[in-house]
């Protein structure tokens, strides 16, 4: 009986040309190609009608206003990429930041970086708080962080009253975080840089990382292939915590009054940052980078808007535009991949 | 039982065991036994056919192999080791890798990550190296003598290339044991000739391979031994040189049929629904039949087919690409089922619980939900004459309930089945189309079931009825349309359909070996 595996002709015979044409495909293919076209486009035009836009001082301001969005945007990327997603980040960066006020206030020598320890710490239990929830009790992730997203703003409310704790409050070394700068960047800015690089490599590099995509991708298939579906989703609301929790502490640094209120209403330009970043809202697709310019775009869009002199009415619906444009870019893709699909399986019958 | 083992002859010739051997086990789901004799040996090198009608426990068997059924009882080896399966992840330690029908990986993911998912080969820092991935899976492939594109996403391969990268996933794996489940079903010639090409392969490296078809000429082009099961039963094993199609297809069906079916002559009226040339790209081609008054026609065929998908074509449920349906002699709009039920079609799903019922309204109200146009007095609907309506019809059909005013869900499945006769009996149709009649109704109300249907027919309504159930076919229908990978391969008249008939047509190309 002669044999497949004896005389096949070696499959390879193709591989250069292919490679070559496949390097360039997987470019057009990139999710995060449109964004840093976008990107692109807007500050050469913003620039070309205004150019005080792009002034040294001007630069340091888009990737102040980028940096918190940045951070949390890539908590947000681990748990969308396994169909979760958190509502409650604006609320936990609220308490974060206001405990970082308290903080400073009560202990004005303690030292900077186990403020960032204590604030990451505190994000991280209310993530494992979100996690716990979510994976224990089998609810989605939106219901849920929609319920903690108000239980934290009370807890915030009844624990800050109407006090507010200022920028005067905190020692100058840590309000400098967000003025000197690193090669240019704001050292806060250079800080959420390696943040986004290192959940990037996680994401892309280690098989945890990439269990979340399976996870995404097919829940159902994830189980069957053994992964442990709970524990990583878990970890990822904790993550996602913790990130939102140095967001918290970088806030009380960049801004100068922590309150009640602070961090309302984020968790909507968080998720509009990843969907923009091409982080796909169904999980198993899509990248921490991605949302990280997603972030990017959001925030100087609307400074763009303003040196335009566009009215802030207008600029809103922008980016509620942007956001649309962005999912409708996502649908018509994968529904030319299903049809695709459903015409190669028809030439077999 | 008969034992007709015309190969078992103890351990094989060169004096090794099977490789896995599961004899007598059984596996029951409350009182529904799903497997009473499971029996099955495949050795080292071979390639062995599984073959059953549906419903046969092919796949219960199937899924105990895989550890994802644990047998209530009987006896399981590999390697001549008694196993206990927790789960999937046993099995595949064990070495054994079932390849199914349609395969699921991570659409998101690249082909070579479909295959080493959780096992990703690690470079430098402890990291994933994705050139060693794309390097060992383009080896497998290489092996394999199939070119695919390891970096590329899942989504939009074809199946035969899903099956393809399971293979190669198997291989990595060091299976011992590869079990097919239907795999070429949804493949063209060439892609079946290519993954035979790889069978046979790795056949001859060692590996036992179990295949699963309904295709007669695929398994005697293939297999070395055939094992057949009927009724959740083994029947036989033999070698494949030593029987021939007939036999075998008598040992799928051979038992009583006739008797539990009270099939009354109808007098059989005018063409009713005329369907002419109707196709859908991949999934029916050039479908054309008619059904007249009175008479029942039974579209019959394996799991599959695509005789549901025919049948909601008709009903404008699902588009179609090319053809024409015409009811009553005017052509029906296709894509609006609205104008179907006007024009007096009814449709009676096979999932009662998903697309024929609400399960949380009442029986009242599911019976008169067609109705609700007719109920209605200046847009609200009358309760009175609501109730009224509902209780005739589910008089006639002695739907037994406790109340008009019970929940649906609270039935049984035979009662369910009633009500949504019901329903479409009260809009008054020409023409029902029945999706599995009986499925999951106790036997005593099938017949019931059966009874009524028959009714029906007499009083001049058309019947379409998909059945994969022989007996039923056989015992229902005045004309019986066997459909076949999408096309209807044989019209049969009562008279000269017998199980062996609507088997041949339903399993064997028409080219093919017989």
């Amino acid at each position: 009986m002669s044999s497949a595996l004896d005389h096949k002709k070696p499959a390879t015979a193709t591989a250069p040309a292919g490679s070559a044409r496949n390097a360039l495909a997987s470019m057009l293919r990139l999710r995060e190609l449109p964004v840093i076209i976008a990107l692109v486009l807007l500050v050469l035009v913003t620039y070309l009608i205004n150019p005080l836009f792009l002034t040294p001082q001007g630069v340091k301001d888009l990737l102040l206003n980028a940096t918190i969005v940045m951070i949390l945007a890539a908590g947000q990327t681990l748990l969308i990429i396994t169909r979760n997603i958190d509502l409650s980040v604006g609320s936990m960066l609220g308490l974060v930041a206001f405990g970082t006020g308290t903080i400073f206030s009560a202990m004005p020598d303690l030292p900077i970086a186990a403020v960032f320890v204590i604030g990451m710490a505190f994000g991280a239990l209310l993530g494992a708080i979100n996690g716990l929830l979510v994976t224990a009790a089998k609810v989605p992730a939106l219901v849920i962080t929609l319920g903690t997203l108000y239980v934290f703003r009370g807890l915030n409310n009844a624990w800050a009253g109407g006090k507010q704790y200022f920028a005067g409050d905190r020692p100058d070394a840590f309000g400098a975080l967000s003025v000197n700068t690193v090669l240019g960047f704001p050292i806060i800015t250079m800080l959420a840089i390696l943040v986004v690089a290192a959940v990037a490599v996680y994401m892309a590099g280690t098989r945890p990382g990439r269990d979340l995509y399976a996870i995404g991708s097919d829940p159902d298939a994830a189980t069957a292939f053994g992964i442990k579906v709970s524990k990583r989703v878990f970890l990822a609301f904790l993550a996602n915590g913790a990130l939102a929790g140095l967001a918290g502490v970088l806030y009380a640094s960049r801004f100068n009054s922590v309150g009640a209120t602070t961090g309302t209403g984020m968790e909507l330009t968080v998720v509009a940052a990843a969907v923009v970043g091409g982080v796909a809202i169904f999980g198993g697709s899509g990248s921490v980078t991605g949302a990280a310019l997603g972030a990017v775009l959001l925030t100087t869009i609307t400074s763009s808007l303003t040196a335009l002199r566009v009215d802030k009415f207008w600029q809103q619906a922008i980016v509620g535009v942007l956001i649309l444009t962005a999912i409708i870019i996502d649908r018509v893709a994968s529904l030319r991949t299903a049809k695709k699909l459903r015409i190669s399986e028809a030439r077999n019958v | 039982m008969q034992q007709t083992d015309s190969s078992r002859s103890g351990p094989s010739a060169d004096g090794a065991g099977p490789m896995l051997s599961l004899s007598h086990a059984a596996k029951t789901f409350g009182p529904v036994v799903a497997l009473a004799d499971g029996t099955i040996e495949i050795r080292a090198g071979e390639i062995h056919a599984l073959v059953g009608e549906n419903g046969a426990g092919k796949s219960t068997l199937v899924k105990i192999l895989a550890g994802l059924h644990h047998p209530d009882s009987g006896d399981f080896r590999v390697s001549g080791e008694s196993v206990q399966f927790r789960n999937v992840g046993d099995s595949k330690a064990a070495g054994i890798s079932v390849i199914y029908q349609e395969p699921t990986l991570f659409p998101d993911l690249s082909v070579a990550e479909n295959i080493f998912v959780g096992r990703q080969p690690k470079g430098r820092f402890g990291l994933i190296s994705k050139s060693a991935m794309v390097r060992e899976a383009s080896g497998l492939f290489e092996r394999l003598g199939v070119p695919i594109d390891p970096t590329r996403i899942a989504e939009g391969l074809s199946i035969a290339d899903q099956q393809i990268i399971e293979i190669a996933k198997a291989i990595s794996l060091d299976a011992k044991v590869l079990v097919m489940d239907e795999p070429t079903a949804a493949l063209s010639g060439v892609e079946v000739d290519r993954l035979f090409a790889v069978a046979r392969g790795l056949r001859d490296k060692g590996t036992g391979i179990l295949f699963i078809s309904h295709r007669f000429d695929e398994v005697f082009d293939l297999c070395d031994r055939i094992t057949v099961m009927r009724d959740g039963r083994y029947i036989a094993t033999h070698r494949t040189a030593d029987v021939t199609v007939a036999e075998i297809v008598r040992e799928m069906v051979g038992r009583d049929i006739e008797a539990l079916f009270p099939k009354t002559a109808a007098e059989i009226g005018d063409t009713v629904l005329k369907v002419d040339g109707l196709s859908r790209a991949g999934v029916f081609r050039d479908i054309s039949f008619e059904v007249r008054a009175g008479e029942i026609v039974a579209l019959a065929g394996l799991v599959g087919a695509g005789r549901t998908e025919v049948a909601r074509a008709v009903f404008g449920i699902d588009p179609y690409d090319a053809g024409e349906i015409s009811f009553k002699g005017s052509t029906l709009k296709p894509r609006d089922p609205q104008a179907a039920i006007t024009a007096g079609m009814g449709f009676v799903p096979e999932d009662r619980r998903k697309q024929g019922l609400v399960m949380n309204l009442s029986v009242a109200r599911n019976v008169t939900l067609t109705l609700r146009n007719k109920l209605a007095t200046a847009g609200l609907i009358n309760g009175a004459a609501e109730r009224r309506a509902a209780q005739d019809w589910s008089k006639k059909l002695q739907v037994k309930a406790g109340s008009q005013e019970h929940a649906v869900s609270t039935l049984s499945g035979g009662n369910q089945q009633k009500v949504v006769l019901a329903k479409w009996l009260a809009t008054d149709p020409q023409l029902l189309i029945i999706d599995e009649p009986t499925r999951g109704i106790d036997v005593g109300t099938k017949s019931e079931v059966h009874r009524l249907i028959s009714d029906l027919a007499g009083r001049g309504i058309a019947i379409l009825m998909i059945s994969s159930e022989l007996p039923e076919v056989l015992g229902m229908a005045d004309r019986v349309l066997v459909m076949r990978e999408g096309r209807i391969t044989a019209e049969l008249d009562r008279a000269v359909a017998n199980p062996e008939s609507v088997m041949h047509a339903a399993t064997t190309s028409a080219g093919g070996t017989l």
